[in-house]
């Protein structure tokens, strides 16, 4: 089992490190680092203008030295101009000979964001904080109601209550967030229909999260997926009640709801579990969209900022967080699944 | 003139799409008629699901393709704008602000005006055109570099499939927007790299069908060499025109904005892909009938194309209908974030997004879009549903 997990460990942080040098490699090709200077210039630089600012700021070294600073693992650039020493690692008003050679996320630099003009660690963990939270009552409605669907499908296989609930799963996973969103803005906010019940934007949920202005989103996103999740609990519901010790069960004369909680249900939610860890990414995804059509500034709404203004730093920042997410439930999904499933062993 | 009723619109409406509905009730006739003689499509036509999902499909291909390919359906053009129709409700009678509106124009904005005065219901129907004719291609293009790669990974194990693995995980632990930004903007465009993927990308349908037709025709050189010359010659023709826009007689090209739309879609479909013929192929290639092809001699790829493929057929043409719905909420999701598409255009992404910026006064401009989509997705995966019902059966 430590091998097994030290091996995958090992493959994690090799992908991450390619998926973040593919993220570097993208944000720093020329015409990014153009549009960069510009944002943070001024929009009628020059060519030789753009280049000389590029040049100062370190941004034209080799790829490798730029993706080693920002490792941590290069030392920072420094420069002398008009008698003043600035750097990489160099604060402002600090004096040059004081600071670090290296300053990269080794070193706990996360860099600084050109967009948001502060750091780029302070906001990730803000925003991840905002997003969590969403997450935490994303999870507490879906789970729940996903797994309930599905064994209510899957224990009568062919039922109507099945049909109905599987229609239902089904028009739930063919709804994308930015439809569904909509849908529930139309009923729900907007003063055409005039019911009102919610707010439209969850802006004030970032200081004050209420019912009234967060519930849409948290449902718009568990709504995607639960769909997913309760087909999949049905499918292994469905499966498991055509076992031999059901049977058995029921010609003792079992309840039925006897034989769905005491013997089925366990065995039913083995394969749901990996699901709904392997969820994780499609939430991001669902996350990134639904803060964007509510404006909850949170994680997903600041990947979008970082993104449309080529924001270098905080982009490979939200890529590192998202990156290590997806692979880390990967891996808890693999280990939970070993555990919860006698029949596989892992050597 | 009075704004049109509720009943009236939707009369209307139906009236508008008559060319769909002779086109759908032909299609049903006929496939009801000869399903016994259709294999898994006239089993369709057995579940109801399957028959509802399959409505839906064709009512969105036929409006798309009337309204995209023929300008059949649509009442207005989808760029023209008329100042008085700004945000006008279903129903309004069309008018101009300057100017007598041509007399031959369709008297109404039947779904309403958007917030530039343009036509919702025609921006609706030719939005369909931009799915299909994106989707179902983009679909394709990653079932052939999927099953291309699948299949020697699945089949010979290994270091090969190692590396195959890691890069499909790679490219899957990557959240789909932030590939998209990354990907589908205008800078990289600059850059050229959309155009060194799809040269990569686009070489694989290529190999695949040379592939398929070498491996079964090989001990007859005069077929073998028929066909994989047609592959070849049609092949790289389109190849040059479509990857390289270098076409060298002028025919086929592919307007860059939509290249990179198309690669980017392939490029995120095609691991998913991979690993599922990965998987299925593990599981087949311990059968009977695969060991009996090894014993007689034959070529791996052989094995591969024609004893294990045409077995993995079912589950891929599930997966197939999925994934062309779940290229439309990517194309959607583009759409919905500004990328890759211009901003002018009717796709139903961009149509919802710049709608839902009036939602809280105005519903017309966004729900027609979003309701479209839905029902195309819908329709897609109950026909997945049916198709894996049908082929489940026997």
């Amino acid at each position: 089992m430590v091998t097994f997990i030290l091996r995958r460990v090992g493959v994690m942080v090799l992908t991450a490190i390619c998926l973040t040098f593919i993220v570097f490699f993208l944000t720093n090709l020329y015409p990014n680092l153009e549009k960069l200077a510009k944002t943070q210039g001024n929009f009628r630089m020059t060519d030789a203008e753009v280049e000389s600012y590029l040049g100062r700021n370190g941004y034209l070294d080799p790829m490798l030295v730029k993706y080693g600073r920002w490792i941590g693992v290069w030392p920072g650039w420094v420069i002398e101009e008009e008698g003043a020493t600035r750097g990489r690692c160099i604060e402002p008003g600090q004096p040059p000979e004081e600071a670090p050679r290296f300053c990269g996320i080794l070193q706990g630099d996360w860099g600084f964001s050109t967009v948001f003009r502060k750091d780029v660690g302070v906001i990730t963990g803000e925003k991840l904080a905002l997003t969590g939270w969403l997450m935490l009552w994303v999870m507490v409605l879906m789970v729940p109601s996903a797994l309930m669907l599905g064994v209510l499908a899957g224990m009568r296989e062919g039922s109507r209550t099945d049909r109905t609930l599987s229609t239902f799963a089904i028009t739930t996973t063919a709804t994308p967030e930015y439809v569904s969103g909509v849908l529930f803005i139309a009923v729900f906010a907007s003063s055409a229909v005039g019911l009102q019940w919610f707010k439209g934007t969850a802006t004030g949920a970032v200081d004050k999260p209420t019912f009234e202005n967060f519930f849409l989103p948290v449902l718009t996103i568990a709504l995607y997926g639960m769909g997913y999740i309760a087909r999949m609990t049905r499918a292994s519901m469905a499966e498991v009640m055509t076992a031999q010790y059901i049977r058995t069960a029921r010609l003792k004369g079992v309840s039925f709801p006897n034989i769905v909680l005491k013997h089925a249900l366990r065995n039913a939610l083995i394969a749901p579990f990996t699901v709904i860890m392997l969820q994780f990414p499609w939430l991001l995804n669902g996350v990134v969209i639904v803060e964007t059509l509510f404006n909850y500034k949170g994680f997903g709404w600041t990947l979008v900022q970082a993104a449309s203004n080529n924001d270098i730093e905080l982009l490979l920042a939200v890529s590192v967080v998202s990156v290590v997410v997806v692979l880390v439930t990967q891996l808890i999904s693999d280990i939970g699944y070993v555990y919860l499933n006698p029949r596989i062993s892992v050597s | 003139m009075d704004p049109l009723s509720w009943t009236d619109i939707f009369l209307r409406i139906a009236a508008q799409l008559a060319p769909v509905w002779i086109a759908l009730i032909a299609t049903f006739a006929l496939s009801i008629t000869f399903k016994r003689r259709l294999g898994l499509y006239g089993k369709l036509f057995d579940s109801p699901i399957g028959m509802v999902g399959f409505g839906l499909v064709m009512f969105w291909t036929y409006t798309g393709i009337f309204a995209g390919a023929f300008d059949l359906i649509l009442t207005h053009d989808v760029l023209d704008q008329s100042a008085s129709m700004k945000n006008k409700g279903p129903g309004t009678p069309f008018t101009q602000m300057m100017g007598t509106p041509d007399p031959n124009a369709y008297p109404y904005y039947l779904l309403g005006g958007d917030n530039l005065g343009r036509d919702v219901f025609s921006r609706m129907v030719v939005g369909a055109w931009e799915v299909i004719k994106i989707a179902p291609f983009a679909s394709l293009f990653a079932f052939m570099v999927g099953i291309t790669l699948g299949l020697p990974a699945g089949y010979h194990g290994g270091r090969l499939d190692t590396v195959l693995s890691f890069l499909a995980n790679l490219i899957l632990a990557f959240p789909v927007i932030l590939l998209f930004y990354l990907l589908v903007t205008p800078e990289i465009i600059q850059t050229g790299i959309p155009v060194y993927m799809a040269a990569v990308l686009f070489v694989f349908p290529i190999i695949f069908l040379v592939l398929l037709w070498n491996s079964r025709f090989h001990t007859q050189p005069a077929t073998r060499n028929l066909y994989v010359g047609i592959t070849l010659l049609v092949g790289t023709w389109l190849y040059l025109g479509i990857a390289w826009n270098a076409d060298p007689l002028g025919i086929v090209s592919f307007p860059p904005n939509l290249l990179v739309v198309f690669v980017a879609v392939v490029f995120v479909n095609a691991p998913t892909v991979f690993r599922i013929v990965r998987g299925l192929t593990m599981d087949i290639k311990t059968r009977d009938y695969v060991a009996a092809a090894q014993t007689r001699g034959e070529g791996t790829w052989y094995i591969m194309l024609w004893e294990i493929l045409p077995n993995v057929r079912g589950p891929l043409i599930v997966d197939f209908c999925l994934r062309i719905g779940y290229t439309t909420i990517l194309l959607g999701t583009l759409g919905f974030f500004g990328l890759g598409l211009s901003p002018e255009s009717p796709d139903w992404g961009s149509t919802i997004n710049e709608g839902r910026k009036l939602l809280s006064m105005y519903l017309h401009p966004a729900l027609p879009p979003a309701i479209a989509l839905l029902s195309l997705v819908l329709g897609l995966n109950l026909l997945a549903d049916g198709l894996r019902e049908e082929s489940l059966r026997d």
